[in-house]
């Protein structure tokens, strides 16, 4: 996985009010891509989220999304192809799976499942990729910080 | 194999309550396969487990070691050091690595992090089927290589039940009945007329209704 495009929590620093920091793990062939695209056209979404480059929603890991969680952040976006559509056949489908099994251990130990959603798209579909964010921001304002943020800033996380 | 499934987050909070400093140990072996103690699950449990203390307000350290095998001395050996600077133990091994840790380590509390369910083999893409009771004097010659004594509902060493259809065992639609597939099997390789023998009751002595077990092979000894 590669580089970040923006800077979450920039607006938060400057205004010194929380703002949700959220991941968006995005696959090479279709979100990365309609991010790309919506940056390009000049499309206008919340600067709350950093994307990292995944080659597929399929190599996307439990353990990173639990480690971001663990880490502070307040919101994960895992973003891949339409059904049907992977490049890999059903990397996108196993995320799925993976996504909904954490979901049920976030419910299970409070941190609540909607910190976490899947979405599919194209890589034509920016403005849907814009929505999603908003979407996902939108949902993280109102359920506010993820309460780890505060020790994990103090530097109790171990990993 | 031995097929084993995780305990779910909630119960492993309970049982671990009274530590601040455990070793969570997995197990190279079965329970990798069956995708339930392996590193990868020991790493999972742990960002669960350490999140779900301190969202509880008692943050928990939690050290991490997954070993080839935790039913062999030999390989358990190694951890004393690391059971030694922790207050328990969480093993995610099946149920006799599980003991093994806890006769080895007499001063530390250990658990099962896992349900250890029963003998088996993976059917499709995780999921998992039992073929095997481990009853000790082994049966399947006779009936195809398809054991009814673990795969029959009822256990019927003379079936099928008046309930069987060829779909399906009449106690579970999702369940193939084992007697249809004996009488595939046998049929297939030529050897129906064993359906013809009654078998009679089973010797249950060597099977686990005597108490726990134990084999001793002297060929093998030093
Ligand atoms: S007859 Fe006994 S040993 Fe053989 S497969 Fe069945 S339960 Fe296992
Ligand atoms: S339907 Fe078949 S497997 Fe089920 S109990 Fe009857 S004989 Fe056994």
């Amino acid at each position: 996985m590669t580089a970040a495009h923006t800077q979450p929590g920039a607006s938060a620093a400057n205004k010194g009010a929380w703002e949700p920091e959220i991941i968006a793990f995005c696959c090479n062939y279709c979100a990365y891509a309609a991010a790309d695209l919506a940056g390009a056209q000049r499309m206008q979404y919340p600067p709350n989220v950093r994307v990292v480059h995944s080659p597929c929603t399929g190599k996307i890991e439990m353990e990173h999304i639990l480690a971001a969680l663990e880490k502070g952040i307040d919101g994960v976006l895992v973003a891949g192809c339409l059904e049907g559509g992977c490049h890999f056949i059903e990397g996108n489908l196993r995320a799925k799976h993976r996504v909904e099994h954490i979901r049920g251990i976030l419910d299970e130990i409070g941190i609540g499942a909607d910190r976490l959603r899947m979405v599919n798209l194209s890589a034509a579909m920016a403005p849907t990729f814009v929505e999603r964010v908003r979407e996902i921001v939108d949902t993280v304002t109102n359920l506010g910080p993820n309460p780890l943020k505060e020790s994990a800033q103090q530097g109790v996380v171990s990993k | 194999m031995i097929v084993a499934s995780p305990k779910p987050v909630t119960e492993l909070k309970e049982i671990v309550a009274a530590h601040d400093k455990i070793l969570f140990v997995g197990c190279g072996t079965c329970v990798t396969v069956c995708l339930a103690g392996g590193e990868r699950e020991v790493g999972i449990y742990s960002y669960a487990m350490r999140m779900a203390r301190r969202l509880a307000g008692r943050p928990i350290d939690i050290e991490q070691v997954t070993i080839e095998r935790q039913c062999e001395n030999e390989f358990i050996k190694d951890l004393a050091p690391a059971v030694e600077r922790n207050q328990a133990v969480l093993s995610f091994a099946c149920g006799a690595g599980v003991q093994a840790l806890a006769e080895r380590f007499l001063n530390r509390p250990v658990y099962a992090a896992l349900n250890t369910q029963f003998l088996g083999i993976l059917e499709d893409q995780a999921v998992w089927t039992e073929k095997c009771l481990g009853c000790g004097d082994c049966m399947l010659a006779q009936f195809g290589g398809i054991c009814p004594v673990t795969r029959c509902a009822k256990r019927l060493l003379n079936g099928p039940c008046g309930g069987s259809t060829e779909e399906c065992c009449e106690i579970d639609k999702d369940r193939p009945c084992a007697w249809q597939v004996i009488y595939k099997r046998l049929k297939g390789i030529g050897q129906l007329d064993r359906l013809e023998q009654i078998v009679p009751p089973k010797d249950w002595r060597p099977a686990w209704h005597g108490g726990a077990r134990k084999i001793i092979r002297q060929e093998h000894r030093v």
